[in-house]
């Protein structure tokens, strides 16, 4: 099936020994121009683009100041080296996140520094060169954004934000990915990243509506388009498609059903995913808030509730007041945005919804953290809540809960390996073998505490995990959605007969 | 980029879709199924018929749960079930077999 080797777990984490080049693949595949000229970047790459890429890159340095902190700042202390899963997974120099920052470093270098321009050699500055565009293109494209390294970074410097700068930099010169472009391009026409138009969106939910009424009895809607709703839910799209994401929009149906609560889809807005992020393009992610921003209007809710979705998160809590706010025209007694998981929270903490944990008595469960949400955002109104949360959920739904290894969640969350725009087949090597510290620290509750399941808060995520645990010699229904848990403990009452 | 198909080469995209989806014959699932060392049997070609008949009415191609219900019906309640299609397409229902019926590649989280 593959045409590399799947890591081995090792006793214990170690700092790999290197392989320069190892991962030198030439990248993702490349965008075409009707992924890129909607997007308003060039169709392909522009002659002249040596220029124009520096040009950028000094126009990002200076309208960003804090790029043009994290690119002057490194001191190469090395604290960050073996914090990045990717480079504990592949070995290569290049994925460790100083080896990362230094390809734009040193071009940023040679052309915005006194001393590299006048003493490249002695200050490692080198010119814009094609062998320095391949490797951005390569390196920038095994980079998840997830934010880890920043953590233990002592000046704090966040990869993250160097890595979008240069995606960035590579679609103004008309080279993007394929993967991030095109699914940007149906986000911003159809409405969601699967370019799932209305009426197979309306037929899909109906369907769902069919198989809660078989599992339980009674009249569960996924409303879509219900205009006066109480709450808009905007979700990433892989909900309506995948598994095991469907069985968390089936949970979030459930709570809304039993604490009776109005919600309602949006199907211009059917989409939470604003991959825009990814490419550090602020023009293209403002349009997708703004979709959002028409939804709420239009359907004239009075709350904005965002489904489990790790990145859609950071957007919306970061981002989403200064991209399409004010979002003054909603209810202020209750938070804008609101994450799922801090709706069904507050809803449990009230009394108005009960769990019967007995329901998940066949399950071991632990809890991944997803990087946007631990590292870039919070949840509820107390420090930590993104971590506490979501816990406090899978313990009140389920008797067996255990955490993995302290220095793996939290804030020191690991990737699931597919983050940052890297959900794509022609990754396939750099998703298996960055999963790696994941997939050890999930093996070790697995093996020491018994557990049986994996819940996540990410689409993602949960994508993600399906396709690599079977590489590392577990199931790939061994990751479920946090309200997957949550719906099925939910006490739903008597079926109407 | 192209396969052969009854003497006749077809546009393939770099992962292997079919670049018009009009030019699709079901000698084009054959093909392809041979390169990945596959043999088609009724239950894959229910599945493939499925998801052209779903794409012609709605544009995509159906959810996993949509599909899942779909074969259930067809081909009896034990084999509806993801389980069942990843038996029959391994590299995942959704992307094989999206393939093999000339669908384009779903994109996003999935």
């Amino acid at each position: 099936m593959a045409d590399f080797e799947t890591p081995s777990f090792r006793e214990y984490p170690t700092i790999p020994v290197l392989q320069e080049g190892i991962m030198n693949n030439g990248g993702p595949f490349v965008a075409k121009p009707a992924h890129n000229e909607p997007l308003g970047y060039p169709g392909e790459l522009v002659d002249g683009w040596e220029d124009k890429a520096v040009a950028k890159l000094g126009d990002l340095a200076s309208r960003y100041r804090s790029l043009q902190v994290f690119l002057d700042s490194c001191v190469k202390c090395g604290a960050c080296t073996d914090k990045c899963h990717y480079f504990q997974g592949t070995h290569d120099p290049k994925n460790m996140p100083v080896g990362r920052q230094d390809l734009l470093r040193k071009v940023y270098r040679r052309y915005y520094t006194f001393a590299g321009k006048y003493f490249p050699k002695l200050v490692g500055a080198v010119d814009m060169t094609k062998e320095v565009l391949d490797d951005w293109y390569t390196y920038y494209h095994q980079c998840s954004q997830c934010r880890r390294c920043s953590v233990f970074c002592p000046y704090g410097i966040d990869t993250a934000e160097i890595s979008m700068a240069a995606r960035e930099i590579m679609d103004h010169v008309g080279l993007g990915s394929k993967y991030n472009n095109e699914i940007i391009v149906k986000a911003q026409t159809v409405g969601n990243n699967l370019g799932l138009p209305e009426p197979a969106l309306v037929d899909t939910l109906e369907g769902l509506e069919e198989d809660l009424l078989d599992d339980t009895g009674l009249e569960i809607k996924v409303p879509v388009d219900v205009h006066g709703a109480d709450v808009l839910l905007v979700t990433p799209s892989a909900d309506f498609f995948a598994e095991p994401h469907i069985d968390g929009l089936m949970g979030y149906a459930k709570v809304f059903h039993a604490a009776g609560i109005s919600w309602t889809l949006s199907s211009y807005a059917s989409e939470a995913a604003n991959f825009s992020m990814f490419i550090g393009s602020y023009e293209n992610m403002k349009k997708q808030a703004e979709r959002i921003r028409k939804a709420a209007l239009d359907l004239g809710v009075k709350r904005l509730v965002v489904g489990e979705c790790g990145h859609a998160w950071r957007v919306a809590y970061s981002f989403w007041n200064t991209l399409a706010g004010p979002f003054d025209f909603l209810d202020p007694n209750y938070p804008v945005p609101q994450h799922i998981v801090e709706f069904t929270h507050q809803l449990h903490t009230a009394g108005a919804i009960k769990f019967d944990k007995e329901a998940n008595d066949d399950k071991v469960l632990t809890f991944h953290d997803s990087c946007n949400v631990s590292r870039a955002s919070r949840m509820g109104d107390k420090p930590g809540g993104q971590y506490r949360l979501p816990r406090d959920l899978l313990r009140a739904s389920a008797n067996k809960f255990v955490d993995m290894p302290r220095d793996t969640i939290f804030e020191s969350t690991f990737c699931c390996g597919g983050g940052g725009g890297l959900l794509t087949d022609d990754l396939m090597e750099v998703r298996v073998k960055g999963a790696l510290p994941r997939m050890e620290a999930l093996n070790h509750v697995i093996q020491e505490n018994g557990v049986t399941h994996m819940a996540a808060i990410c689409a993602i995520c949960k994508t993600q995990f399906a396709k690599v645990l079977p590489y590392y010699g577990m199931g790939m229904d061994q990751i479920i959605s946090l309200h997957q848990v949550v719906g099925d403990a939910l006490v739903l009452g008597a079926p109407n007969e | 980029m192209g396969i052969e198909v009854n003497g006749k080469t077809l546009e393939v995209d770099e992962e292997g879709y079919l670049a018009d989806l009009s030019t699709w014959v079901p000698e084009v699932a054959t093909v392809m199924a041979k390169e990945d060392g596959q043999e088609l049997g009724e239950d894959h070609w229910e599945l493939i018929n499925f998801l052209r008949e779903y794409y012609e009415e709605y544009q995509i191609a159906p959810a996993i749960r949509v599909l899942t219900k779909a074969i259930g019906k067809k081909l009896g309640k034990d084999k509806g079930n993801s389980k069942y299609l990843y038996e029959l397409f391994p590299y995942g229902p959704a992307k094989q077999a999206c393939k093999y019926a000339g669908l384009p590649k779903p994109t996003g989280c999935v």
